[in-house]
Protein backbone atom coordinates (compact mmCIF):
# COMPACT_ATOMS: atom_id res chain seq x y z
CA UNK A 1 0.00 0.00 0.00
CA UNK A 2 1.50 3.03 -1.13
CA UNK A 3 -1.02 5.87 -0.62
CA UNK A 4 -4.04 6.13 1.86
CA UNK A 5 -6.44 6.17 -0.98
CA UNK A 6 -5.25 1.90 -1.61
CA UNK A 7 -6.96 1.53 1.25
CA UNK A 8 -10.56 -1.18 0.65
CA UNK A 9 -13.62 -0.01 1.99
CA UNK A 10 -12.92 -2.19 5.43
CA UNK A 11 -10.41 -0.37 6.13
CA UNK A 12 -12.08 3.26 5.57
CA UNK A 13 -14.76 2.09 7.57
CA UNK A 14 -12.49 1.51 10.67
CA UNK A 15 -11.00 4.74 9.97
CA UNK A 16 -14.69 5.96 10.33
CA UNK A 17 -15.19 4.75 13.79
CA UNK A 18 -11.85 5.80 14.92
CA UNK A 19 -12.57 9.02 13.90
CA UNK A 20 -16.26 8.67 15.45
CA UNK A 21 -15.10 7.23 18.78
CA UNK A 22 -12.17 10.17 19.08
CA UNK A 23 -14.23 12.83 17.65
CA UNK A 24 -17.04 11.57 20.79
CA UNK A 25 -14.22 11.34 23.60
CA UNK A 26 -12.62 14.91 22.18
CA UNK A 27 -16.66 16.53 22.29
CA UNK A 28 -16.86 15.19 26.06
CA UNK A 29 -13.09 16.85 27.34
CA UNK A 30 -14.09 19.94 25.62
CA UNK A 31 -17.27 19.64 27.53
CA UNK A 32 -16.42 19.20 30.68
CA UNK A 33 -13.42 22.27 30.07
CA UNK A 34 -16.33 24.86 29.20
CA UNK A 35 -19.09 23.38 31.82
CA UNK A 36 -21.19 23.59 28.60
CA UNK A 37 -22.84 20.71 26.51
CA UNK A 38 -21.71 20.19 23.01
CA UNK A 39 -23.05 17.94 20.51
CA UNK A 40 -21.95 16.66 17.16
CA UNK A 41 -23.60 15.21 13.98
CA UNK A 42 -21.21 11.82 12.89
CA UNK A 43 -17.90 12.47 11.45
CA UNK A 44 -17.00 11.89 7.94
CA UNK A 45 -13.51 10.56 6.68
CA UNK A 46 -12.13 12.34 3.43
CA UNK A 47 -9.09 11.02 2.01
CA UNK A 48 -8.19 13.86 -0.75
CA UNK A 49 -5.29 14.85 -2.80
CA UNK A 50 -3.91 17.60 -1.05
CA UNK A 51 -4.64 20.17 -4.05
CA UNK A 52 -8.68 19.99 -2.87
CA UNK A 53 -8.10 20.05 0.66
CA UNK A 54 -8.41 24.01 0.85
CA UNK A 55 -11.82 24.21 -0.13
CA UNK A 56 -13.26 21.57 1.81
CA UNK A 57 -11.92 23.66 4.67
CA UNK A 58 -13.23 27.44 3.56
CA UNK A 59 -11.20 28.38 1.27
CA UNK A 60 -7.05 28.81 0.95
CA UNK A 61 -6.62 31.73 2.75
CA UNK A 62 -9.46 31.29 5.53
CA UNK A 63 -7.91 32.26 8.75
CA UNK A 64 -8.05 29.70 10.90
CA UNK A 65 -6.02 27.95 14.30
CA UNK A 66 -4.17 24.96 13.27
CA UNK A 67 -2.86 22.98 16.16
CA UNK A 68 0.22 20.78 15.61
CA UNK A 69 0.96 17.47 17.23
CA UNK A 70 3.30 14.96 16.37
CA UNK A 71 3.04 11.29 17.96
CA UNK A 72 5.85 8.36 18.12
CA UNK A 73 5.48 4.86 19.56
CA UNK A 74 3.39 2.14 18.05
CA UNK A 75 2.00 4.86 15.60
CA UNK A 76 4.26 7.83 14.29
CA UNK A 77 2.87 10.97 11.93
CA UNK A 78 0.96 14.09 12.74
CA UNK A 79 -2.21 15.60 13.99
CA UNK A 80 -3.34 18.59 12.61
CA UNK A 81 -6.56 20.29 14.25
CA UNK A 82 -8.05 23.39 12.62
CA UNK A 83 -10.33 25.01 14.74
CA UNK A 84 -12.73 27.46 12.93
CA UNK A 85 -12.58 31.14 14.30
CA UNK A 86 -16.24 31.36 15.31
CA UNK A 87 -15.53 28.25 17.71
CA UNK A 88 -12.40 29.15 19.17
CA UNK A 89 -13.57 32.36 20.39
CA UNK A 90 -16.17 31.07 22.19
CA UNK A 91 -14.20 28.00 23.87
CA UNK A 92 -11.29 30.94 24.61
CA UNK A 93 -14.37 33.31 26.04
CA UNK A 94 -15.68 30.13 27.91
CA UNK A 95 -12.24 29.50 29.48
CA UNK A 96 -10.63 32.91 29.82
CA UNK A 97 -13.69 35.17 30.34
CA UNK A 98 -12.10 37.84 27.81
CA UNK A 99 -13.53 38.31 24.24
CA UNK A 100 -11.73 37.53 21.91
CA UNK A 101 -12.30 39.92 18.78
CA UNK A 102 -9.26 39.40 16.65
CA UNK A 103 -8.24 35.24 16.74
CA UNK A 104 -4.53 36.40 14.87
CA UNK A 105 -3.73 38.57 17.87
CA UNK A 106 -3.66 36.22 21.00
CA UNK A 107 -1.90 36.56 24.38
CA UNK A 108 -0.18 33.84 25.62
CA UNK A 109 -2.08 32.16 28.29
CA UNK A 110 -5.36 32.37 24.93
CA UNK A 111 -2.71 30.75 23.30
CA UNK A 112 -1.78 28.12 26.24
CA UNK A 113 -5.49 27.51 25.98
CA UNK A 114 -5.88 26.97 22.09
CA UNK A 115 -2.99 24.60 22.56
CA UNK A 116 -3.94 22.91 25.44
CA UNK A 117 -7.56 22.32 23.22
CA UNK A 118 -5.46 21.14 20.74
CA UNK A 119 -3.86 18.04 23.12
CA UNK A 120 -7.05 17.17 24.83
CA UNK A 121 -8.44 16.86 21.15
CA UNK A 122 -5.05 14.31 20.14
CA UNK A 123 -5.12 12.21 23.28
CA UNK A 124 -9.12 11.97 22.38
CA UNK A 125 -8.25 10.29 19.10
CA UNK A 126 -5.23 8.69 20.55
CA UNK A 127 -7.06 6.76 22.85
CA UNK A 128 -9.37 5.96 20.37
CA UNK A 129 -6.46 4.36 19.29
CA UNK A 130 -5.31 2.84 22.20
CA UNK A 131 -9.08 1.64 22.91
CA UNK A 132 -8.94 -0.24 19.68
CA UNK A 133 -5.45 -1.90 20.20
CA UNK A 134 -2.81 -2.38 22.78
CA UNK A 135 -0.88 0.21 21.76
CA UNK A 136 1.62 2.43 23.14
CA UNK A 137 1.71 6.26 21.28
CA UNK A 138 3.29 9.46 22.51
CA UNK A 139 2.22 12.50 21.96
CA UNK A 140 4.72 15.64 21.47
CA UNK A 141 4.37 19.27 22.91
CA UNK A 142 1.58 20.92 20.64
CA UNK A 143 2.50 24.35 18.66
CA UNK A 144 0.19 26.60 17.28
CA UNK A 145 -0.30 28.74 14.56
CA UNK A 146 -3.21 30.97 13.53
CA UNK A 147 -2.61 31.85 9.65
CA UNK A 148 -4.02 31.44 6.31
CA UNK A 149 -5.04 27.79 5.65
CA UNK A 150 -3.20 27.25 2.86
CA UNK A 151 -0.04 28.11 4.95
CA UNK A 152 -1.15 26.05 8.01
CA UNK A 153 -1.40 22.76 5.85
CA UNK A 154 1.79 23.14 4.21
CA UNK A 155 3.36 21.75 6.69
CA UNK A 156 2.00 18.48 6.62
CA UNK A 157 1.99 18.64 2.81
CA UNK A 158 5.27 18.93 2.40
CA UNK A 159 6.45 16.78 5.38
CA UNK A 160 4.32 13.94 3.54
CA UNK A 161 5.36 15.37 -0.20
CA UNK A 162 7.57 12.26 -0.65
CA UNK A 163 5.31 9.75 0.82
CA UNK A 164 1.82 10.61 -0.70
CA UNK A 165 0.04 13.35 -2.68
CA UNK A 166 -3.06 12.92 -0.32
CA UNK A 167 -4.13 13.39 3.60
CA UNK A 168 -6.87 11.95 5.38
CA UNK A 169 -9.12 14.41 6.79
CA UNK A 170 -11.74 13.82 9.51
CA UNK A 171 -14.71 16.76 9.86
CA UNK A 172 -17.37 16.80 12.30
CA UNK A 173 -19.97 19.23 12.66
CA UNK A 174 -20.32 20.42 16.17
CA UNK A 175 -23.05 21.99 18.32
CA UNK A 176 -22.36 24.57 21.06
CA UNK A 177 -25.53 26.58 22.30
CA UNK A 178 -26.57 28.61 18.68
CA UNK A 179 -23.52 28.03 17.10
CA UNK A 180 -22.38 25.24 14.54
CA UNK A 181 -19.31 24.62 13.22
CA UNK A 182 -17.19 22.42 11.14
CA UNK A 183 -14.19 21.30 12.93
CA UNK A 184 -11.36 19.46 10.56
CA UNK A 185 -8.61 16.89 11.83
CA UNK A 186 -6.08 16.10 10.00
CA UNK A 187 -4.54 12.64 10.91
CA UNK A 188 -1.25 11.94 8.69
CA UNK A 189 -0.30 8.32 10.05
CA UNK A 190 3.36 7.03 8.44
CA UNK A 191 2.01 4.17 5.96
CA UNK A 192 3.99 1.97 8.52
CA UNK A 193 1.96 2.84 11.29
CA UNK A 194 -1.25 2.61 9.52
CA UNK A 195 -0.65 -0.81 8.50
CA UNK A 196 -0.11 -1.89 11.89
CA UNK A 197 -3.66 -0.58 13.14
CA UNK A 198 -5.30 -3.02 10.33
CA UNK A 199 -3.16 -5.57 11.11
CA UNK A 200 -3.62 -5.10 15.05
CA UNK A 201 -7.29 -5.68 14.46
CA UNK A 202 -6.75 -8.66 12.09
CA UNK A 203 -8.30 -6.72 9.32
CA UNK A 204 -7.03 -6.83 5.54
CA UNK A 205 -6.76 -3.15 4.32
CA UNK A 206 -6.07 -3.35 0.38
CA UNK A 207 -8.29 -2.54 -1.93
CA UNK B 1 -14.04 42.91 -18.87
CA UNK B 2 -11.96 42.62 -16.28
CA UNK B 3 -8.84 39.49 -16.07
CA UNK B 4 -9.12 37.05 -13.18
CA UNK B 5 -5.73 36.32 -11.98
CA UNK B 6 -3.79 33.00 -12.98
CA UNK B 7 -3.34 31.07 -9.94
CA UNK B 8 -0.67 29.16 -9.22
CA UNK B 9 -1.17 26.39 -6.99
CA UNK B 10 1.41 24.38 -4.89
CA UNK B 11 3.82 22.27 -7.14
CA UNK B 12 2.58 24.82 -10.12
CA UNK B 13 4.02 27.09 -12.84
CA UNK B 14 2.48 30.22 -15.28
CA UNK B 15 3.94 32.62 -17.16
CA UNK B 16 1.84 35.32 -18.54
CA UNK B 17 3.00 38.05 -21.51
CA UNK B 18 2.61 41.86 -20.67
CA UNK B 19 -0.72 41.73 -19.25
CA UNK B 20 -2.72 40.02 -16.15
CA UNK B 21 -1.76 38.89 -12.65
CA UNK B 22 0.10 35.87 -11.47
CA UNK B 23 -1.10 34.75 -7.94
CA UNK B 24 -0.18 31.83 -5.18
CA UNK B 25 -2.33 31.92 -2.41
CA UNK B 26 -1.01 31.21 1.18
CA UNK B 27 2.51 30.24 1.14
CA UNK B 28 3.53 28.29 4.13
CA UNK B 29 6.96 26.82 4.27
CA UNK B 30 6.79 26.79 0.16
CA UNK B 31 8.30 29.65 -1.64
CA UNK B 32 6.76 31.35 -4.41
CA UNK B 33 9.11 32.25 -6.92
CA UNK B 34 8.84 35.18 -9.37
CA UNK B 35 10.98 36.07 -12.67
CA UNK B 36 10.22 38.95 -14.80
CA UNK B 37 12.28 39.66 -17.81
CA UNK B 38 11.42 43.91 -18.13
CA UNK B 39 12.09 44.53 -21.82
CA UNK B 40 10.08 41.82 -23.12
CA UNK B 41 7.25 42.23 -19.79
CA UNK B 42 7.45 38.31 -19.57
CA UNK B 43 5.99 37.30 -15.89
CA UNK B 44 6.73 33.63 -14.63
CA UNK B 45 5.77 32.26 -10.95
CA UNK B 46 6.76 28.91 -9.58
CA UNK B 47 5.24 27.90 -6.27
CA UNK B 48 7.88 25.03 -4.73
CA UNK B 49 7.56 22.58 -1.69
CA UNK B 50 11.00 20.99 -1.24
CA UNK B 51 14.69 22.06 -2.12
CA UNK B 52 15.77 19.14 -4.12
CA UNK B 53 15.33 16.82 -6.74
CA UNK B 54 17.99 14.58 -5.27
CA UNK B 55 16.42 13.85 -2.85
CA UNK B 56 12.92 12.89 -3.76
CA UNK B 57 11.63 9.66 -4.66
CA UNK B 58 9.03 10.97 -6.86
CA UNK B 59 10.44 13.20 -9.34
CA UNK B 60 7.07 13.61 -12.15
CA UNK B 61 6.98 17.13 -11.48
CA UNK B 62 9.70 19.72 -11.64
CA UNK B 63 7.55 22.22 -10.13
CA UNK B 64 8.04 20.16 -6.42
CA UNK B 65 11.51 21.59 -6.37
CA UNK B 66 13.56 24.42 -6.42
CA UNK B 67 15.96 23.21 -8.36
CA UNK B 68 13.66 21.92 -11.06
CA UNK B 69 10.97 23.85 -10.75
CA UNK B 70 13.43 28.03 -11.68
CA UNK B 71 15.06 25.80 -14.54
CA UNK B 72 11.75 24.91 -16.14
CA UNK B 73 10.23 28.05 -15.41
CA UNK B 74 12.90 29.72 -17.19
CA UNK B 75 12.91 28.07 -20.09
CA UNK B 76 8.95 28.68 -20.28
CA UNK B 77 9.50 31.94 -20.12
CA UNK B 78 12.30 32.53 -22.79
CA UNK B 79 9.30 29.81 -25.34
CA UNK B 80 7.37 32.90 -24.50
CA UNK B 81 9.61 35.28 -25.56
CA UNK B 82 11.75 36.33 -22.48
CA UNK B 83 15.85 36.87 -23.23
CA UNK B 84 17.72 34.94 -19.92
CA UNK B 85 19.92 37.88 -19.83
CA UNK B 86 17.57 40.21 -18.71
CA UNK B 87 15.59 37.92 -16.24
CA UNK B 88 15.39 38.82 -12.72
CA UNK B 89 13.95 37.32 -9.39
CA UNK B 90 12.17 38.33 -6.26
CA UNK B 91 11.49 35.64 -3.60
CA UNK B 92 8.69 35.02 -0.69
CA UNK B 93 7.73 32.19 1.66
CA UNK B 94 9.48 29.87 2.99
CA UNK B 95 8.46 30.56 7.16
CA UNK B 96 8.40 28.73 9.76
CA UNK B 97 5.01 28.41 10.50
CA UNK B 98 5.34 26.15 13.96
CA UNK B 99 8.10 26.16 16.23
CA UNK B 100 8.08 22.62 16.47
CA UNK B 101 8.87 22.40 12.94
CA UNK B 102 12.56 23.13 13.94
CA UNK B 103 12.48 19.26 14.73
CA UNK B 104 10.60 18.60 11.28
CA UNK B 105 13.75 19.73 9.46
CA UNK B 106 12.96 23.77 9.03
CA UNK B 107 12.08 23.24 5.32
CA UNK B 108 11.19 26.70 4.65
CA UNK B 109 14.62 27.97 5.51
CA UNK B 110 16.24 25.08 3.07
CA UNK B 111 13.73 25.68 0.49
CA UNK B 112 14.44 29.35 0.51
CA UNK B 113 18.47 28.43 0.43
CA UNK B 114 17.70 26.40 -2.54
CA UNK B 115 16.07 28.47 -4.62
CA UNK B 116 18.76 31.30 -4.24
CA UNK B 117 21.24 28.64 -4.92
CA UNK B 118 20.02 27.87 -7.77
CA UNK B 119 19.32 32.11 -9.15
CA UNK B 120 22.85 32.06 -8.34
CA UNK B 121 23.68 29.18 -10.17
CA UNK B 122 20.92 30.87 -13.20
CA UNK B 123 23.03 34.36 -13.16
CA UNK B 124 18.94 35.52 -11.62
CA UNK B 125 19.88 38.42 -9.56
CA UNK B 126 16.82 38.88 -6.62
CA UNK B 127 15.98 42.11 -6.51
CA UNK B 128 13.48 41.74 -3.54
CA UNK B 129 12.51 38.97 -0.91
CA UNK B 130 10.66 38.24 1.97
CA UNK B 131 11.22 35.62 3.73
CA UNK B 132 11.45 33.01 6.57
CA UNK B 133 9.95 34.17 9.89
CA UNK B 134 6.72 32.72 10.96
CA UNK B 135 3.34 33.71 8.94
CA UNK B 136 1.86 32.83 5.78
CA UNK B 137 2.03 35.20 2.16
CA UNK B 138 -0.17 35.57 -0.74
CA UNK B 139 1.61 36.96 -3.31
CA UNK B 140 0.71 38.63 -6.70
CA UNK B 141 2.73 39.49 -9.61
CA UNK B 142 1.89 42.16 -12.52
CA UNK B 143 2.95 41.03 -15.44
CA UNK B 144 2.81 44.40 -16.92
CA UNK B 145 5.15 46.24 -14.28
CA UNK B 146 7.41 43.39 -12.62
CA UNK B 147 6.08 44.67 -9.06
CA UNK B 148 5.01 41.65 -6.56
CA UNK B 149 2.81 42.24 -3.85
CA UNK B 150 3.21 40.39 -0.96
CA UNK B 151 -0.69 39.96 1.83
CA UNK B 152 -0.41 38.72 5.42
CA UNK B 153 -2.88 37.89 7.67
CA UNK B 154 -1.07 40.20 10.30
CA UNK B 155 1.67 42.46 8.73
CA UNK B 156 -0.66 44.24 6.38
CA UNK B 157 0.69 43.95 2.69
CA UNK B 158 3.79 44.92 1.08
CA UNK B 159 5.25 45.61 -2.22
CA UNK B 160 8.75 44.28 -3.78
Amino acid sequence: MDQYSDLNNTAKEILAEIGNIGTGHAITSLSEMIGRRIDMDCPSVHILEYHKVPELLGGVEQVQAGVLLQVTGDISGMFMFLISESFLKIMLQELTGVKIEDVGRLEEMERSAVCEMGNIMCCSYINALAQMMNFKIDVSVPDLCVDMTGALLSVPMIYFANISDELLLIQASYHLGDLSVVNNVLFLPEMESLKRIFEALGESYEG
Amino acid sequence: MRDDPVVIGIAQAGVLRETGHLVSYALGSCVGICLYDRERCVAGMVHVMLPGEEAAIDRKNPFKFADSGCRELVRLMVERGAERRHITAKIAGGACMFQGERSLGAIGERNVQAVRETLRLLHIPILGADTGKDHGRTIDLDAATGILTVKTVRLGTLTL
